[in-house]
């Protein structure tokens, strides 16, 4: 029986600011987890800290609420003991792209199979809107006493350099969008990587939805607001790295890649950037190198014998010892 | 580095067997192959039936500096070492400059005649305080401040000395398989084991063997360093034959084996179910992660299928702690591996385990700190570390193994405490028990795996079935809560940092913060009333011994020879070694203890184990015996520290500093 969005609705008092991007972040997970046929106990939502860190609280499936920056460390280690488990970690760009942003690059080299979705609202809400990694040099949203000292992240960039398989952006009020971007980010096979563009109703006054939705500027024929963000489908813009691709035409995708990533300001491309499923995912890169890991992983294995003795033979090992 | 025999030594040389007791020592530069060759002389002996304990001394760097092996080679099992040396064999200047001093009298050194006039000013890599003081004393004594001269020195204390021209003998085999020299020289440690075998008069056979044994799989390596090990061997023989007076005699051999405490441990974690292995490179760690990542895939008991461990570098030892903790959630038993800085690393961590009722392991190598300290020596500097690393306040089991045949089996047993009672678990161990070799036992048939509380999807459906509801906090009398693997059908739950209520939801209610401290420290009550004493402490010698030491970790050895010696002279001394450290079994020790003067015995600066008995116990320590130089304590110091004690010459802290 196919599972709708209240079926991954934990009954709980959610606490986010009301007019909170992450209300639709959240939603449109449910909803994907749903369309994708997924049972809750199939699924497994890690966190780290700040207001995204809520996130899997608000879930009805496995939801591990970590360290500040960390969820993906925790999630890297459940989904290699098991790698039959559906694993999504959710981060902050405070979490994700600041304390915890090594292990978001050195997650790109591996490409373990799992989602990672970072809630990019340019501030740091639970401490009451410090400037986080994702905020422009020289903005002043108005929890700062000065504007932003530091020069901004850049983490589709950031993603691509880090070897990252799918990198995508979405924008949390254009709900539909991020649906088909979560349910192909959860679909695909490796690290699958999704910036959320998200305004902090509290404290980005600068990144707000009427930023993103262009009502600063409107079209001086139709007077209706022109959009900053686009979508990439909508340009005819094509992400996938196919196996039978050159290296030229793999090197022109890339530098694409990265010239829509400085895109910003009038505008901001949402959608997927890129994606490639041409790289073994590090279970694949396990098995070849244990042999059976996939169909014996670590969290399943016989690790004893009916009497309780050890199930590891290690008479080989001792001969080898053997003096 | 005096070269004066020590107090107590002089008695105990007369009456010492020359047969099947010698310490041994070889040294070299590092990467010159110093650790091959001890491996290929140790398993020589292992091979001839006889005992073995040896350590591994090294800078932090890759080649160029000191290096050296010294072991113990006996009939008998043989668990500590004696700071004095009976054959010396050196590669190079630096270590007849370094070890000379440590010879007894009527014993050898082996040297390269090239050496002899090498300038001690000129040696490059030499510590300059050994340096200064060398040329000091030669000054003194109006000699040329060179190498030849320290051999000199030697054959007047009564060292009988060996030139081994390592050139000549290469010619030879260079002449004889038309190999140029420079393509041989890298054979030059095992010539030199080859020529002390020869000296020592150990049949030829037990080396080639133990070549075959150490370079398995590299046929043509095998086969030039047996020729070489032939020439050289026969070299000695023919030039100083019988001009040594200590033997090495085969025996009949036994079921030993010979390891380090690395592979002890990693051959424990094996045995006991560890499954996901994270760690983050460090030095002396890392070794038991190479280890296992080399036999990640072995046998299973009884049937044809085999098994594996994932073996998991990671970015960090942040990263190494909290994966192994995501594998411990999803179900397997996991461990990570670390020293001291990066248990550092790994703080925040531990306390997300701890609040999550997390079985995860870290086993945590110490070394010399604090920060990078000395990175390639030996210290317990951690206790006080382990036991109280990360704020606020969790329950944590720390547990810390005596020698490598414990450590073997608390690697395996550490996972049962995690598991039964759902906490981190620490197990202490250190660079000289990592980085020792020793032949030993191992009986994988004596770990049990008891895998505590932890339910499947038909318990979950009985739950249900009840009328329940799953809940991975659920207050229970023991504090314990059934677990379930992340994934297991029929039911979900939440876990957080925050403190939480049953379900796993964050909850800052005061009467359930209260519930769930209480519900997660009583599991250290359990601990208390379910582990049988005997893995907790063990008592060595007399119950009215009017002295009794206490000690943990890898200075077991070391106090139970010195025990035995004062034994031999009519005093006994008592010893508490302390395996679990937390929870602490402050009765117990206390018991032991009390109308006893206890003497402190660690590798540290300020006696951390005797300031935690006395904190528990209310009991004071009598006398402080530390060290804290890099080097572990040597059985002589350990017995003549402890004599002064009983003589009561002994001031109230000594500190021991012998080791080169």
């Amino acid at each position: 029986m196919a599972l709708k969005l209240v079926d991954f609705k934990e009954q709980i008092h959610n606490d986010w600011c009301p007019g909170c991007g992450n209300f639709g972040i959240l939603s449109v997970l449910q909803s994907a987890l749903a369309e994708l046929e997924l049972e809750p106990d199939d699924v497994v939502i890690f966190s780290g800290i700040g207001c995204s860190g809520k996130l899997p609280h608000f879930v009805k499936a496995y939801g591990i609420h970590t360290l500040h920056g960390r969820p993906l460390p925790y999630a890297i280690g459940a989904k290699l003991a098991n790698p039959n488990l559906e694993v999504i970690a959710v981060s902050g760009d405070g979490d994700g792209l600041g304390i915890g942003v090594s292990h978001f690059i050195h997650a790109g080299r591996r490409n373990v199979d799992l989602t990672y979705i970072v809630h990019d609202n340019g501030v740091y809400g639970l401490t009451k809107g410090q400037a986080s990694p994702t905020l422009r040099y020289g903005v002043k949203t108005k929890a700062l006493p000065e504007p932003n000292i530091n020069e901004a992240i850049n983490p589709i960039f950031l993603a691509l350099s880090a070897g990252v398989t799918f990198i995508a952006r979405g924008y949390a009020y254009d709900t539909r969008h991020l649906k088909e971007i979560f349910m192909k980010a959860i679909k695909h096979r490796g690290f699958a990587f999704v910036d959320v563009l998200q305004p902090c109703p509290t404290y980005n006054d600068v990144n707000t939805k009427a930023f993103y939705s262009g009502e600063d500027r409107l079209d001086p024929v139709t007077k209706k607001p022109r959009p900053r963000v686009y979508r990439l489908e909508d340009v005819g813009y094509d992400p996938v790295v196919r196996a039978d691709m050159t290296k030229e035409q793999v090197m022109a995708k890339i530098s694409k890649v990265i010239e829509l990533s400085f895109e910003w300001g009038d505008r901001i491309p949402i959608g997927v950037f890129y994606q490639n499923e041409n790289i073994l995912t590090f279970e694949q890169r396990l098995d070849l190198r244990l042999r059976n890991y996939l169909s014996n992983p670590p969290a399943k294995q016989r690790i004893s014998t009916p009497e309780g003795f050890p199930a590891a033979d290690i008479t080989e090992i001792l001969q080898e010892l053997a003096v | 580095m005096s070269a004066t025999a020590c107090w107590g030594m002089v008695e105990q040389q007369a009456v010492k067997s020359l047969v099947n007791n010698l310490t041994y020592m070889i040294g070299g530069q590092q990467g010159s192959g110093v650790d091959t060759s001890a491996n290929i002389f140790a398993k020589a002996c292992g091979l001839a039936g006889l005992h073995i304990y040896g350590k591994r001394e090294y800078h932090s760097n890759i080649k160029g500096m000191h290096s050296y092996f010294q072991l113990k080679i006996s009939d008998k099992p043989v668990r500590s070492l004696k700071s004095r040396v009976d054959l010396l064999a050196s590669f190079d200047e630096e270590t007849v400059a370094v070890h000379y001093g440590e010879l007894v009298e009527g014993g050898g050194l082996l040297y390269d005649p090239k050496v002899l006039d090498r300038k001690i000013e000129a040696i490059p890599t030499l510590d300059k305080v050994v340096k200064r003081r060398l040329l000091k004393r030669l000054e003194e004594r109006g000699l040329n401040p060179t190498i030849g001269s320290l051999i000199e020195e030697c054959k007047a204390s009564g060292v009988r000395t060996y030139p081994i021209p390592y050139d000549d003998i290469l010619g030879e085999i260079s002449r004889a398989s038309g190999k140029n020299i420079s393509e041989l020289a890298r054979m030059i440690n095992v010539l030199a084991v080859a020529s002390s075998l020869a000296l020592l008069e150990l049949d030829l056979a037990f080396l080639e063997q133990a070549i075959k044994s150490v370079f398995r799989g590299k046929a043509k390596v095998v086969d030039e360093n047996i020729e070489g090990a032939r020439v050289a061997y026969e070299y000695v023989k023919k030039r100083f034959s019988s001009s040594y007076p200590y033997k090495l005699k085969s025996q009949p051999r036994g079921k030993l084996i010979l390891l380090t405490g690395n592979e002890a441990i990693a051959l424990g974690k094996l045995v006991g179910g560890c499954r996901f292995q994270s760690y983050y490179p460090i030095t002396p760690a890392a070794d038991e992660s190479v280890f296992l990542e080399a036999h990640a895939v072995f046998r299973l008991n009884g049937g044809d299928e085999s098994a594996s461990i994932v073996v998991f570098q990671t970015e960090d030892e942040l990263a190494a702690l909290t994966s192994a903790t995501g594998a411990a959630l999803a179900g397997a038993r996991a461990a990570t591996s670390t020293s001291g800085p990066g248990f550092s690393v790994m703080v925040e961590g531990l306390g997300w385990a701890g609040m999550n009722e997390v079985p995860v392991v870290v086993t945590l190598y110490q070394r010399g700190g604090p920060s990078t300290g000395l990175p390639t020596r030996h210290e317990q500097g951690d206790l006080r570390f382990a036991l109280h690393a990360g704020h606020g306040e969790f329950p944590r089991i720390v547990i810390a193994s005596g020698d490598i045949e414990e450590a073997f089996y608390d690697a395996a047993r550490a996972f049962n405490y995690a598991e039964r009672y759902q906490t981190l678990v620490i197990h202490l161990v250190d660079k000289a028990l990592a980085n020792s070799s020793q032949t030993v036992t191992l009986d994988p048939s004596l770990v049990k795996i008891e895998r505590g509380d932890l339910i499947g999807e038909e318990k979950v459906a009985e739950i249900k079935a009840a009328g329940g509801e799953y809940k991975r906090f659920e207050f229970t009398p023991t504090g314990i809560s059934p677990r379930v693997r992340l994934g297991t059908k029929g039911c979900v739950y939440w876990a957080s940092g925050d403190e939480h209520d049953e379900f796993g939801h964050i909850s800052e209610n005061p009467e359930n913060r209260v519930m769930m401290m209480d519900k997660r420290m009583r599991k250290l009550e359990l601990v208390e009333e379910e582990v049988p004493l005997d893995e907790r402490v063990r008592y060595y010698g007399r119950e009215d011994a009017k002295y009794k030491v206490v000690s943990w970790g890898s200075t077991k050895g070391a106090i139970l020879d010195a025990l035995d010696e004062l034994r031999v002279e009519g005093v006994e001394v008592g010893f508490l070694q302390v395996k679990m450290l937390c929870p602490l079994p402050s009765k117990h020790i206390a018991k032991i203890l009390e109308g006893s003067k206890v003497i402190d015995v660690e590798m540290n600066y300020s006696g951390q184990l005797g300031g935690l008995i006395t904190e528990k116990t209310g009991i004071e320590i009598s006398n402080y015996i530390v060290k804290y130089n890099g080097r572990p304590m040597f059985q002589d110091e350990v017995y003549q520290a402890l004599r002064s004690v009983v003589e009561g010459t002994a001031p109230k802290r000594r500190v021991l500093t012998l080791g080169a």
